[in-house]
């Protein structure tokens, strides 16, 4: 088995899938010499004629252009300017129906010549001694897209730093009626091979690959000649077939390979380009011409004068069938493009454009309108014809369906809407359409799915930008509490813990005295009222310890050493605590704000504390047995029943006058 | 002035499928015509009976699912259902046997499942299994060929034979299927079935006159001209080659391993190619595009499997010939087959690698 390379220098050709023969008609207009249109009255030339941006207008209303001048710039790389294809003046720059199917009006620069047709400055290039930043930049600058259809901008494509296999020139012009590049090679074979050593010298291929059909045997001929002082350059002619003229469909022809799916023929080491885009770098690097015309195909049986013409880009169409003896039928078909994938046109002042091959007016007798729509039979001819192997039948069942997952499973994305199943289709059905609309839906969902992929990143974002705000916050709070704990250290808190201390102390005397004084049987009393104080301690010391946990470590033995008064340490502690925090609340005036639930807290604490000192001081010898009041009762009373209900009562008493006096305090 | 605005492609080729249709029922023409030749003019009375059924049962339907009418008559499917069931049935069959096949087939097996392209049974099929089971004995009275004939049938003898199950001058079918020498006579697949239940041999039974070099007398013919026909839609691009080519290569090397086997008693290649409905079937039937599979695998897997299920009918099944209930049951296979037999996409690696 020979290696690739061989086999294509041995001139092996391969086929694709499917495809079908449409009759070519391309005798009606490729007897004749390319025609040179005369300047028309105005030109429409709209600011984006390729797949990309349009660039920033260089020039303004009323302002006068010369030849060739560059009307937008090309501030990056998915720019391509357009040109003043004449010497005028700008008359408007408004929207004006565009050179797209949808007929959606796009901005365009109203232009009118001055018949002078003068030139601004040129200064044409030596490819050869050029690098190739230098080549791509003119190009890009000549406003250099893809001439074969869908407009691609060229220097993109040329720019490539992969190693490059194979270059390929589609000159096969696989659809009907369409002559366009058959003439221009017939005419200009010599500017288009200088044209691709330019494209070599710019991607260094292997070998170049020039794909015509075989029905052009002139332009076959006039290539192969002009070709032959080349190495590496072959002529292929390819059986007529369409659509061998699609990218995909002429690699594999050429070449044997497949573009995998959702890659560039670049990543096979494979660049094609247009034979008429590889004119347009001859004419733009050698002569500083840029793309300012272009051969188009005028044709149909309601002409009496199909011909090729070299139309200004920016001719309204109607121009260009006046031209050529227009005689239209009542509802006429005007089609931009060929019969397979152009589209119609719904108004005669559409300009011709960079992608603007073919004007297509045929009779309803030549090309008769589609009739009804009926139902599939599933006889899959669409299957045999598509030349990307899908299953049209089924693809159309999923459209209807709007099943998109299933569109996807049956690669509805692959298709390349050559039209060859429509074609075919005995029942009519206009599938292209159908798959149209389903893969413009299915756009639509994934743009739905990205913006709502999008929200919820945006929303989750959000919700963890609140958590971690939340979460600083806690942090600050609590180097606050740390920081206020160690000023508190600093500033002589020891001293009224001390205090306090010292307080609790001879309290603690005073009780003992009071303990003494006491009967014998009160002091078991006494022992079981101290446990009660001290569960109660502990409730209060886990109150506390969550704003001042380690205060309250300190404080616990103390008060667990005594256990008689630990509750009035605790009092004395709060109390201390409290006038601290305080302070400090004084001192950190910047966050009151947040602090000022805490501080009604702690004042409502003092409030309490406070009473509760009040009552401890006025009731003291009450104190220890404050609280058996209600659950000890009943133990109490079966071992000293008179003494304590009456101290008991006497408490109560007390307690309520201390309260009074407490609120009176408060008040 | 105004212009029309159409989605591309513009072109077409402007190959319709009524004109499909019609093209598969002028194919049948030659089969027909050595039809009526050799067994009479039954089929001919069948055919205009079907013809007019089924007309009648599609207008009823569309009339009932506010269809427009004419366009879809004018699509000539209905006939070609009529035309393949009229012929599949014994000729001589009372006429109520293809007015209730065939509207069953329009009205229950095509239009009830959604109208055209959308039934997933053939419904000439369809419609000739459901007489088979409800009308055994007028389904498998099948004269034998005109030759054969101990009386000779008129057409006028034909047309009382369908309408009334007696010729005009009142011979029953019975006694027309007698031969000269008194021996009831079937059709070549049924006489060699009831031969070799008998425990004759091939060679015992091959004794009988129905037989004729090495298939049935007739019915080599019929077979050879629903050959010639299909040949004619091949190569006029109206059927693919892969189902009718999967059928008959299958037939042929399963009954040929077959018949090496066991020569005594089971059937050569060449009778089962040349016998009953096969060329029919192959050609006309099992092509049905609505019913049969759509990938070009497919397509021979589906014929495949019709020829292993008429091989294993035809000699081990209870029914002497085959293709309804092979084609049934290839037809719910067929979304199976699809699924599985799907092409490589273009730039797509082999399913089974990406899977």
């Amino acid at each position: 088995m020979p290696s690739l390379f061989k086999q294509i220098q041995a001139g092996v050709l391969w086929d694709f899938h499917g495809g079908i023969h449409p009759p070519t008609r391309k005798q009606l207009s490729n007897q004749k010499p390319i025609a040179v249109m005369p300047l028309p009255d105005r030109l429409y030339i709209p600011l984006r004629q390729h797949i990309g941006v349009a660039g920033q207008l260089l020039v303004r209303a009323g302002e006068r252009v010369l030849k060739g001048q560059q009307l937008t710039s090309a501030d990056n790389s998915m720019v391509v300017p357009v040109h003043a294809p004449t010497s005028g003046t700008v008359v408007q720059i408004a929207p004006h129906t565009g050179a797209h199917p949808s007929a959606l009006p796009e901005l365009t620069l109203i232009l009118a010549p001055d018949g002078l047709d003068q030139w601004r400055e040129r200064e044409p290039l030596n490819f050869a001694s050029c690098d190739k930043a230098q080549l791509l930049t003119r190009i890009q600058n000549s406003g250099i897209a893809g001439m074969g259809g869908a407009g691609f901008p060229t220097h993109l494509k040329s720019g490539a730093s992969q190693p490059i296999d194979y270059l390929i020139i589609n000159a096969v012009e696989c659809e009907p009626y369409i002559t366009a590049d058959d003439l221009l090679m017939q005419e200009a074979a010599t500017t288009i091979v200088k044209g691709i050593d330019i494209l070599c010298h710019l991607l260094n291929p292997k070998a170049v690959l020039i794909g015509i059909e075989d029905d052009k045997a002139i332009a076959c001929a006039a290539m192969m000649a002009a070709c032959s002082q080349r190495e590496n350059y072959y002529v292929r002619a390819v059986p007529v077939k369409y659509p061998s003229g699609g990218e995909k469909q002429l690699i594999q022809l050429l070449t044997n390979k497949e573009v995998p799916n959702g890659r560039r023929p670049l990543d096979i080491g494979i660049v094609m380009h247009n034979v008429g885009t590889a004119f347009a770098i001859a004419k733009a690097v050698l002569d500083d011409h840029p793309l300012i015309s272009r051969v188009v195909t005028v044709t149909g049986n309601t002409l009496n004068q199909p011909q090729n013409v070299i139309a200004l880009l920016g001719t309204p169409v109607s121009s260009l069938l006046q031209l050529c003896g227009f005689q239209p039928e009542p509802m006429q078909r005007v089609i931009m493009g060929g019969p397979m994938m152009g589209f119609t046109l719904s108004d005669l002042n559409v300009p011709v454009v960079k992608t603007t091959n073919c004007i297509l007016a045929p009779t309803a007798e030549e090309l008769p309108a589609a009739t009804v729509e009926m139902d599939c039979i599933r006889c899959s001819a669409c299957a045999d014809a598509c030349p990307a192997s899908l299953l049209p039948q089924q693809l159309l069942w999923y459209s209807k369906a709007k099943d998109s997952d299933k569109l996807n499973e049956y690669n509805l994305a692959d298709c390349i809407e050559c039209g060859a199943c429509a074609y075919v289709c005995p029942s009519e059905i206009p599938l292209v359409q159908y798959y149209r609309v389903a893969k413009a839906d299915i756009r639509e969902q994934q743009r739905e799915a990205v913006k709502a992929e999008q929200a919820k990143a945006r929303f989750e974002a959000r919700n963890a930008r609140l958590e971690h705000e939340k979460q600083e916050r806690l942090a600050r709070n609590q180097q606050l509490a740390a920081t206020r704990q160690q000023q508190q250290l600093a500033s002589g808190a020891n001293n009224t813990v001390a205090e306090a201390l010292a307080r609790i102390k001879a309290k603690q005397a005073q009780a003992a005295v009071a303990d003494n004084s006491d009967t014998s049987s009160a002091q078991l009393h006494a022992e079981r009222e101290q446990k009660k104080q001290q569960a109660r301690e502990y409730q209060q010391q886990k109150a506390l310890a969550e704003t001042a946990a380690p205060e309250v470590e300190k404080t616990t033995p103390e008060t667990q050493a005594e256990p008689a008064d630990a509750r009035k340490a605790a009092i004395a502690a709060a109390i201390a605590r409290a006038k601290n925090k305080q302070q400090q609340t004084s001192a950190t005036d910047n966050s009151t704000a947040e602090l000022d639930p805490r501080k009604a807290a702690i004042a409502a604490a003092i409030a309490r504390a406070k009473a509760k000192q009040q009552n401890s001081v006025t009731a003291e010898r009450t104190v220890t047995q404050e609280a058996p009041v209600s659950p000890s009762t009943e133990v109490s009373s079966q071992n000293t029943e008179p003494d304590p209900r009456k101290a008991a009562i006497a408490a109560a008493i007390a307690r309520v006058k201390a309260r009074k006096q407490a609120d009176d305090d408060t008040l | 002035m105004s212009f029309k605005i159409a989605s591309s492609p513009h072109q077409h080729n402007q190959k319709s499928t009524s004109q499909i249709m019609l093209m598969v029922i002028m194919a049948c023409l030659p089969g027909i015509a050595v039809q009526a030749a050799l067994f009479g003019y039954g089929v001919l009375i069948q055919l205009l009976l079907a013809i007019i059924t089924a007309w009648f049962s599609e207008a009823f339907v569309l009339r009932l699912r506010n269809k427009p009418v004419l366009p879809r008559l004018k699509d000539n499917s209905a006939m070609l259902t009529a035309v393949l069931l009229a012929i599949a049935i014994p000729p001589y069959a009372p006429w109520w046997i293809i007015v209730i096949g065939t509207a069953f087939a329009i009205i229950m097996v095509k239009q009830l499942y959604g109208g055209l392209g959308n039934n997933l049974f053939n419904p000439a099929m369809a419609a000739y299994v459901l007489l088979l089971i409800s009308f055994p004995v007028q389904m498998t009275q099948w004269l034998p060929p005109l030759s054969l004939h101990s009386v000779t049938l008129t057409p006028l003898d034909a047309i009382c034979s369908v309408f009334t199950q007696f010729s005009c001058s009142g011979f029953s079918l019975a006694q027309l299927q007698t031969s000269v020498d008194g021996i009831t006579m079937a059709t070549p697949l049924d006489t060699l079935r009831t031969d070799l239940s008998r425990g004759l041999t091939l060679d015992e039974s091959w004794q009988s006159p129905v037989f004729f070099a090495f298939a049935g007398s007739g019915w080599l013919w019929v077979n050879l001209a629903y050959l010639a026909g299909g040949l004619v839609l091949i190569k006029q691009q109206v059927i693919s080659w892969r189902i009718p080519v999967a059928v008959l290569a299958s037939l042929f090397v399963l009954s040929a391993i077959a018949a090496l086997a066991a020569p005594d008693t089971l059937a050569g290649p060449l009778f089962h190619l040349f016998s009953g409905g096969t060329m029919l079937a192959a050609f006309f039937i099992a092509t049905d595009p609505v019913s049969a599979a759509t990938t070009a695998t497919g397509r021979l897997v589906y014929g495949a499997l019709i020829g292993l299920l008429v091989f294993l009918i035809r000699n081990f099944g209870g029914y002497p010939d085959a293709y309804a209930f092979a084609i049934l049951l290839a037809n719910m296979a067929v979304p199976l087959i699809d699924h599985y037999t799907r092409p490589r996409t273009y730039g797509h690696r082999a399913r089974s690698q990406t899977k």
